[in-house]
């Protein structure tokens, strides 16, 4: 069996950004349902017909979210400190060390989004070209950091409507934008869900990836693209034509088999090497898992 | 590496426990952990800075106009005897000036009407049609809003200005407090109608307080005292968990 490769994947910053995010995303979402509750009258209506309440009476019987509206203000207005200034300066950091190459949307991405559905649901057999973020994961993590800002905007606008009040004015008025900052609370859980969903896909050692930065790469054939990543040390991975494949194991990680826990990339192989590779940038992402 | 990194984590995350766990268990302010209530307060803070009195609420055609819903009873009497009804404005402790303002003197400062959008905390809000007079008139009839107690516009002397205004029903039971920007901001109102007629007791009959700047909390209804002072007023909902502050 060939050793297996250690390949750096996710940068300590990106490490941080995201697991400071987690809980301070949930504190938002925890202590904005509290909020909600004190006029909770949005439903998704056709016709005349409520299709759903948001909440049904089960939720509330759930979940004690009941005449808390100042806990949940006092934290809202508490914890928006921390989740601005992290995602602010995740944005930055991103487009400071060139990672945003490997994330933000090219024009190959809407229609290799469609082949990683296609390829998830089982209708697309071949296998998907290996990159660190496949099509559907850039809309995915671009257009979080996207709602993201707009849940801040949305925010200010309700909570200083009268000094913001252009910023009001902009998203429809004071009610539309508290409906707006609601819906995009309720995109982050339809992200959250598909997103444990992929991750446990994706396996073990994508997941650790995420905590300790680095990932087992194997020795396998074949080649993948990896976009430039302008700051060095970051960008990792290889390229060179090597023949025969193993599935890389290690003691700590156990064994993955990329193909079927894989977020988009059915079997591929990678090679390993020492080195960096340099592709060009518009060509194509880095590959990688979930 | 693998053991490393997770331990590391680990303990990051049971850092992050432990400064949840004791956020949660400190003494409270006002129904909230002292640190939220620092918090609030550090908010409240960029928002005195950062206020202008030339922004106002947005204004809407009259036609957009509706009665709101009868919302909070607390302080309100039903049976008020309007007839024997006066508004005590009173100013410093050290002047214990007061004055008993009637509805006629009230109607008789100018009388500014307006079509803006009540904002309750609770997350509603309503367009409604109100006239009233400036509370900042007011204060300068009086000219109990400040410090000297002499009897100048406030709005024109602003180093005499005390800091704050606070309001409360006759029976005082709801009270609320202002900064005094907020209180003299030309949209503060001593409100005498609501959608073109006079207020109904619901409603806070004979005057209520209208603020577009801050949250329906301080639009306090059935004013019974007006009272300018240096000391930071007790503020009913405040003592609840909310922020004294409530600023839009």
């Amino acid at each position: 069996m060939i050793m297996p490769r250690l390949e750096r994947k996710h940068s300590l910053a990106t490490r941080l950004f995201h697991w400071v995010n987690a809980p301070v995303l949930a504190v938002m979402i925890w202590s904005g349902v509290l909020i909600y509750w004190a006029n909770d009258v949005y439903a998704i209506r056709v016709g005349g017909v409520t299709l759903f309440k948001f909440f049904p009476d089960w939720f509330y019987r759930l979940f004690p979210v009941d005449h808390r509206l100042a806990e949940g203000m006092a934290w809202h207005f508490t914890f928006m400190w921390f989740f601005a200034i992290n995602g602010v300066l995740y944005v930055a950091y991103t487009a400071w060390s060139g990672e945003w190459r490997e994330l933000v949307p090219n024009r190959h991405t809407f229609a290799e989004a469609w082949q990683v559905v296609l390829h998830d649901l089982g209708i697309r057999k071949q296998p998907l070209p290996r990159r660190k973020f496949n099509g559907a994961q850039r809309l995915a993590y671009t257009g979080v950091v996207g709602m993201g800002a707009g849940s801040l905007l949305t925010g200010l606008a309700i909570y200083k409507p009268v000094q913001l009040a252009w910023l009001t004015g902009i998203l429809g008025g004071y009610e539309l934008a508290r409906a707006e900052h609601f819906a995009l609370a309720c995109g982050y859980v339809v992200f959250f869900v598909i997103h444990i969903v992929q991750v446990t896909r994706a396996g073990w050692n994508n997941f650790r990836a995420m905590v300790i930065g680095v990932e087992v790469a194997r020795d396998e054939d074949a080649t993948y693209e990896r976009s430039r990543i302008k700051r060095s040390g970051l960008a990792v991975g290889a390229r060179r034509a090597v023949g025969g494949s193993a599935i890389g194991c290690t003691a700590a990680g156990g064994c993955t088999s990329f193909g079927a826990a894989a977020t988009g990339a059915a079997t591929t192989r990678r090679a390993a090497t020492a080195g960096t590779v340099t592709t060009d940038a518009a060509t194509g992402g880095a590959s990688g898992l979930g | 590496m693998s053991r490393r990194g997770f331990v590391i984590a680990g303990s990051a995350g049971l850092a992050g426990v432990g400064a949840w766990e004791w956020l949660v268990t400190r003494g409270e302010e006002g129904g909230l952990p002292w640190p939220l209530r620092r918090v609030l307060e550090f908010n409240e803070r960029l928002a005195t800075g950062g206020f202008r009195a030339s922004r106002f609420s947005p204004e809407f055609p009259r036609a957009r106009a509706r009665m709101p819903r009868v919302n909070g009873q607390i302080g309100l009497d039903p049976s008020i005897d309007l007839d024997v009804w006066r508004v005590r404005v009173v100013g410093a402790a050290d002047h214990q000036a007061a004055s008993l303002i009637t509805l006629a003197e009230v109607k008789a400062l100018p009388r500014v009407e307006m079509t803006t959008e009540l904002r309750c905390i609770e997350g509603w809000s309503t367009v409604v049609a109100w006239a009233g007079a400036r509370l900042a008139d007011l204060a300068a009839k009086t000219g109990l809003a400040n410090r000297s107690g002499r009897p100048t516009d406030p709005r024109n002397s602003p180093m005499d200005l005390l800091r704050y205004a606070s309001l409360e029903t006759p029976d005082g039971k709801y009270y609320i407090g202002l900064d005094m920007a907020s209180a003299l901001h030309p949209q503060t109102l001593v409100c005498y109608e609501m959608d073109g007629r006079p207020l109904t007791p619901e409603h806070g009959a004979p005057l209520r307080l209208v603020i577009p700047v801050k949250y329906g909390i301080k639009s306090l209804k059935q004013i019974g005292t007006i009272r300018f002072t240096d000391v930071r007023p007790a503020d009913y909902w405040a003592e609840r968990g909310y922020d004294w502050y409530a600023g839009h």
